[in-house]
């Protein structure tokens, strides 16, 4: 079976692209092989022009953030030293300060979360802390793999207004798998449809409702009401 | 290397050696064996021998039996353990290992076996009492391994069990062909018989008996159809025995029940079963006006008993066997019908029984001492085990040594193996199954296979016990470490964790608290089965245990099993205070 086929894409320094698609077109697939988890049989990742493949799979996982839908927070550590997890592992010696600068900037007063125990947060407050974990050592890349599929709606809203400001403030480069169109159209610089394992299209939200390139992508916009018709 | 350097340092730092091979231990009278009421075993007011380490118990653990691989070579780490009512104690050094005196798990055999020990020690041997040996495989297994010197057979026994033969009915030629078969293929040795035959007995109720005019086997295989028998596992199994009989005389019960020993009479009397099989010197037989049906067409064969000997003692104490030969042909079935009686019956004090029977025979000297004969049944429960505290206590220690010791080298094992197993997800499940089918294992058979290897004592129970520790604690280690919440696991990776931190870190403290009740599965599994060691020599708490159900003392075997019980709640309390405490702090809510 093939879970990716012909897949290109580039992302310019700073920016932001949403993956879209069904379940099983392989967002998520994409989204792993930027940090390993899931090597290509063929074909390659390069960043910052260096193919990843030559580089050793734990080192470059430190330098790229990442969040998982349901946080994957560890259960048995306080919010800190979840938080903390990156810089400790890169060594770093300010990891409490930057873990405390992480939380503030994805909107969690360390004073009232750090010590906190991760089930004693609100299913938001969890993926807040999540994103805080992802930033803390300051990464290349960020991946976030439908990152605010699991809330529920207002909490949802709050967290994407958040996003965005956190972006604004720390223009990291950044991949977001989503199948929600809307999210991707607020949160993205630039949107890729994928179906079946291919792009099917690649371009900015504007271009995307205007030009939809396939059927796919038009019945795609018409499904989620951004579209014409 | 460095693991054999580790345990020099420790026994260097412990302080008494051994080493199992060349060097003897030093020599200790045992004072194991039969605990409880009778507990006068080792003192013997008659003796000039002196007892001054009599109480001295030594708990030898093998802590080699991991380390070094070699058992030959093994280490033996001997604990002192203190007796609580004799704190001054002198330790007397001796050239000469003791005799080891082993019996079966019955009456008349403990009271044969203590009769061997005392006239030994009137002979000035120094003497190790490993009573209460669980089957005929485990008692003869030692005397061929040479790990028991001494024990009361019989020769039906010893031609149909021993050597695997046909029956015969002559008794002179079956002790001919089982002394010269059984010296020539395990160089062990039978002593002249004792002069009594104790032979299988079927027994019904007289009110039966009566009613369908039985007298004969002939007349119990007429009106088998309507019967429920009451045997005991080993006769169940045995040539000689149910199978035997079911052909010779065409025998069709109606049920089998299998029964142990100490349950079948009172079984029988209250009417649950209608025939057993009892040995013709029990006690209980006249006890309970039973009447032994005749075997009219000889199948039983002959079952003298005598002293079978090891091959060793005949070779290195010829003194011993002077001894005991002393007793050939001494003793009459009336006799050994009384003496049983006074055990089973009259709840008598073994030593004593034996002591009597020794002086009556005019082997020993000395008068019988004053002190009034009080049953055990004569005493409150509770002031039973007030009496035995001692005892009990020390037992108690040497039960929980065992579950430790087999316990922590499980875990040793057992985590590192599910953790490797779940690496190699495809071929865990079915090597867990095999570690699983080690549980099956009957613990009596796992005991017989292990006396080649490893003798009797308590190494093989520390081996048996540990092979069935493993099962809970592998599955346990390899669901926990598998299913620990792979959202986190997942994460962790994600974010750069190296597989040694990952495991370290999250999966291990994830799995933690199912690890922990896989190894609390294991010790209250382990608490009950260390009683079974007893079985093969091994002490703990089923010492009282098998004795009492030997000697149909209720008080004995409870004297074991409420502390069994209490030590088995004490363990499962304490390792759930260690799982709460190894619970990861955020995972549930941790009271």
């Amino acid at each position: 079976m093939i879970a990716l086929d012909d897949v290109s894409i580039a992302l310019a320094p700073g920016e932001c692209v949403a993956l879209i698609g069904e379940s099983g077109s392989g967002k998520t697939t994409l989204l792993r092989s930027f940090n390993r988890m899931v090597d290509p049989d063929d074909g390659r990742v390069l960043l910052d022009g260096a193919d990843t493949r030559r580089l050793d799979p734990v080192m470059l996982r430190r330098r790229v953030g990442y969040v998982p839908q349901d946080g994957g927070l560890m259960p048995h550590w306080r919010i800190r030293r979840n938080v903390e997890l990156v810089p400790r592992l890169r060594g770093m010696a300010d990891s409490n300060a930057r873990a405390n600068e992480a939380l503030r900037l994805a909107g969690l007063d360390p004073d009232r979360f750090a010590e906190r125990w991760p089930r004693e947060l609100s299913g938001g407050q969890r993926q807040r802390a999540a994103i805080a974990r992802a930033l803390a050592a300051r990464p290349t890349v960020l991946l976030l793999d439908e990152p605010f599929g699991a809330l529920d709606a207002i909490t949802r809203g709050d967290l994407r207004l958040s996003f965005r400001d956190l972006r604004r403030e720390l223009p990291i480069t950044t991949v977001l798998v989503t199948h929600d169109l809307g999210e991707a159209i607020e949160l993205a610089d630039r949107i890729a449809v994928m179906r079946a394992g291919r792009i099917e299209q690649v371009a900015t939200a504007a271009d995307l409702v205007a030009h939809p390139a396939t059927e796919y992508c038009a019945n795609l916009l018409r499904r989620s009401g951004v579209g014409r018709g | 290397m460095r693991s054999v350097l580790v345990a020099m340092a420790l026994i260097a730092s412990v302080g008494p050696m051994a080493l199992n091979g060349k060097v003897q231990p030093r020599i200790v009278a045992d004072s194991r064996g039969l605990p409880g009421v009778r507990s006068t075993f080792v003192v013997h007011e008659s003796e000039k021998q002196p007892q001054i380490s009599a109480d001295r118990r030594r708990l030898s653990c093998a802590v080699s039996a991991f380390i070094c691989g070699n058992l030959r070579l093994s280490l033996l780490l001997q604990l002192p353990m203190q007796n609580l009512r004799l704190p001054l104690q002198v330790q007397v050094q001796n050239p000469r290992p003791p005799v080891v005196v082993a019996s079966k798990p019955f009456g008349e055999s403990y009271i044969l076996s203590e009769m061997f020990a005392q006239i030994l020690e009137a002979r000035g041997l120094t003497v190790t009492r490993r009573r209460g040996l669980g089957a005929t495989e485990i008692a003869f297994g030692a005397i061929k391994s040479g790990a028991a010197d001494v024990y009361p057979e019989y020769t039906g026994t010893g031609l149909l069990a021993i050597l695997g033969d046909q029956p015969m009915t002559d008794a002179a030629a079956v002790f001919a062909r089982v002394a010269r078969e059984t010296h020539a293929r395990f160089g062990a040795r039978w002593l002249p018989p004792l002069g009594f035959e104790n032979t299988y007995a079927m027994a019904v109720r007289r009110g039966m008996a009566d009613s369908m005019r039985l007298s004969t086997l002939s007349d119990l295989a007429r009106v088998a159809p309507r019967l429920r028998a009451g045997f005991t596992p080993d006769f169940v199994g045995r040539a000689d025995g149910l199978p035997g009989l079911t052909q010779a005389y065409a025998l069709h019960l109606r049920a089998v029940h299998s029964l142990l020993p100490a349950i079948k009479y009172q079984a029988l009397v209250k009417g649950e079963v209608d025939v057993i099989d009892g040995y013709s010197t029990d006690g209980l037989i006249a006890r309970y006006d039973l009447v032994v049906l005749r075997d009219d067409r000889h199948f039983f064969p002959p079952y003298e008993a005598a002293a079978l000997v090891s091959g060793k003692l005949e070779r290195d104490e010829p003194a011993a066997i002077a001894a005991l030969t002393e007793l050939s042909g001494r003793l009459d079935v009336a006799r050994m019908r009384a003496l049983n009686k006074r055990v089973e019956v009259d709840g008598e004090d073994i030593a004593r029984v034996a002591a009597d029977a020794l002086r009556d025979l005019g082997l020993v000297g000395g008068v019988q001492p004053a002190t009034a004969r009080q049953r055990a049944s004569d005493v409150s429960l509770g002031s039973y085990l007030y009496r035995q505290r001692g005892t009990v206590l020390s037992l108690t220690a040497r039960h929980l040594l065992l579950v430790a010791i087999s316990l922590i080298a499980a875990i040793v094992v057992a985590v590192p193996l599910g953790l490797a197993l779940e690496r190699t997800r495809r071929s865990a499940e079915s090597i867990i199954r095999v570690v699983g089918l080690l549980q099956t294992i009957p613990s009596i058979a796992l005991l017989a296979f292990m006396i080649p290897l490893l003798g009797i004592g308590i190494v093989p129970a520390l081996v048996a016990l540990f092979l069935y520790s493993l099962y809970p604690i592998v599955r346990n280690t390899y669901t926990g470490v598998r299913d620990a919440d792979t959202g986190a696991v997942d994460a962790a990776q994600a974010l750069g964790m190296t597989p040694l931190q990952l495991l370290r870190d999250v999966r291990l403290p994830l799995a933690a608290p199912v690890i922990m009740a896989g190894i609390r599965t294991a010790a209250v599994i382990d608490v009950g089965t260390a009683t079974l060691a007893a079985f093969i020599g091994a002490g703990g708490l089923g010492d009282p245990i098998v004795a009492g159900l030997a000697l149909n003392d209720t008080r004995m075997i409870l004297s074991g099993a409420i502390p069994a019980a209490l030590l088995a709640l004490a363990v499962d309390g304490g390792l759930a205070l260690v799982e709460r405490a190894v619970h990861p702090g955020g995972v549930s809510p941790a009271r």
